[in-house]
């Protein structure tokens, strides 16, 4: 046995190992998700890296605070440490998955803050995440406009519904009677008006987007 | 009321439902295929909207209290590492017959790029079959006599080799998996052929490994050969 360890204790390191180790730069998001749950650190800075401003936005979207916003994606991100290994990749992309946990929690916190906002549909147009001319900058202002312009093709009580659930985090019930309509129309506008936005960013995406991937 | 709960996927794809439908549609959802279809394609719409919201930058703090977060947790729920360490003596010497050869000629390692990468969507797909197995909770570890890094093995005998630090191969060289029955280097079998690049290497193998087996990874002469050329420069433990 120590014979055995001594031989391998003298393979030579090709490099550094500390500035060759954990570099996950080139894995998807999907497998540094299945580092994650196989306790890798550097595997959740890297999609931190790769999520979290997005995630930010969005968090500071429905809580319309950058502390509670803050607090929403950590919270976030410590779900996605914890619970990684419960992660299907075949039922959804990782980012997908890690932006469901972040508008999860930013939901449960708008609504035990009672801090929904007087006009949650505003979209902060003096907030700008496009300073710099990175390509990330530049998909984010593509998909933005691409999704805003399939909204803006929803009927308007669809697109109001979605906009004021997903934004605003109002659930179906206080919909329902902010805007004085049956609970059922509520739940029917919002099934109808999610199922054409599908519609509509499906042939969207068809028609040219260049995400670029986020692995490179 | 059938129609109702499905009708309700749309909500919960927004988090718009109220706590006790929320509980009641959770409930119903394992038994559902058509739900969890719908939800799936539902939830890549409302990524759509989340990408699209704008905001500003997090303060680096963030990413720094997050780390913090995660380094104060307990130790992630995973088989132990040293747990699956076989200790009968066949075994031992069956992985030391790798081992013996090892340590000769990995000196010679450059650390030029390869100038042949590999079909980048082809590695997608084996990392995406390497995830599979590597979020599988009933999938095992195996530490690694040779390299770092460590072997894991779902209960189908699938498994993934992942190097926390190996060089690009040489120009005109690759790696080459092996599965070595019994250890026995002179039987291995291909398992597939990967470049390195800087960083960790997640690699799926392919074909199955069972009990008494080692993993091990040669340089070979780009395209790959039908049997090891050179010692082995990553080896497991007999799985």
């Amino acid at each position: 046995m120590e014979a055995l360890a001594s031989t391998v204790l003298a393979l030579p390191r090709p490099h550094d190992r500390f500035a060759m180790r954990k570099q996950h730069t080139h894995l998807s998001d999907e497998a540094l998700v299945a580092l994650v749950a196989r306790g890798d650190e550097p595997a959740l800075a890297e999609l931190y890296d790769r999520v979290g401003r997005v995630a930010f936005g969005l968090a500071f979207r429905v809580l319309r605070d950058e502390r509670h916003a803050e607090d929403a994606v950590q919270e976030a991100f410590l779900a996605v440490w914890r619970t990684a290994a419960s992660f299907r990749p075949e039922r959804a992309k990782a980012s997908t998955w890690i932006l469901t946990l972040v508008h999860r929690r930013a939901v449960d916190l708008v609504r035990r803050e009672e801090r929904r906002r007087a006009e949650p549909l505003a979209d902060d147009a003096g907030v700008s995440d496009e300073a710099e001319g990175t390509e990330e900058a530049a998909w984010l202002r593509f998909e933005r406009e691409r999704v805003q312009f399939a909204l803006k093709q929803l009927p308007d009580n669809q697109r109001e519904a979605i906009e004021l659930a997903y934004y605003g985090g109002f659930s179906q019930s206080e919909l329902a009677e902010r805007l004085g309509v049956p609970l059922g129309t509520i739940k029917s506008r919002m099934f109808a008006g999610l199922a054409r936005l599908r519609e509509l960013l499906d042939d969207s995406a068809q028609e040219g987007s260049w995400k670029p991937e986020f692995t490179s | 009321m059938e129609a109702g709960i499905h009708e309700l996927t749309a909500g919960y794809a927004l988090d718009a439902l109220d706590s006790d439908e929320r509980r009641a549609f959770e409930a119903h959802l394992p038994g559902c295929e058509r739900c969890q279809e719908e939800l799936t394609s539902f939830w890549e719409t409302t990524a759509a909207l989340a990408v699209a919201a704008s905001g500003p930058e997090p303060s680096t703090g963030l990413r720094d209290r997050i780390l913090a977060d995660v380094r104060a947790e307990p130790p992630q729920v995973v088989v132990p590492f040293e747990s699956h360490r076989r200790r009968a003596v066949p075994v031992l010497s069956a992985a030391a017959a790798i081992a013996a050869v090892v340590a000769i000629g990995v000196g010679l390692w450059a650390s030029s790029l390869s100038s042949d990468l590999d079909d980048a969507r082809a590695a997608l797909e084996r990392e995406r079959v390497a995830a599979e197995v590597l979020v599988d909770p009933a999938a095992r570890t195996v530490s690694l006599q040779a390299g770092e890094g460590r072997l894991v093995v779902d209960r189908d005998g699938q498994a993934v080799l992942v190097l926390d630090a190996i060089d690009p191969a040489p120009a005109g060289k690759t790696y080459e998996i092996w599965i070595a029955p019994g250890g026995d280097v002179g039987q291995a079998n291909r398992a597939g052929l990967f470049p390195g690049r800087e960083g960790t290497e997640v690699e799926a193998l392919d074909g199955v490994v069972r009990a008494g087996d080692v993993v091990a990874v040669t340089v070979e002469a780009a395209g790959g050969v039908d049997a090891p050329t050179t010692p082995p420069i990553v080896a497991s433990e007999s799985i």
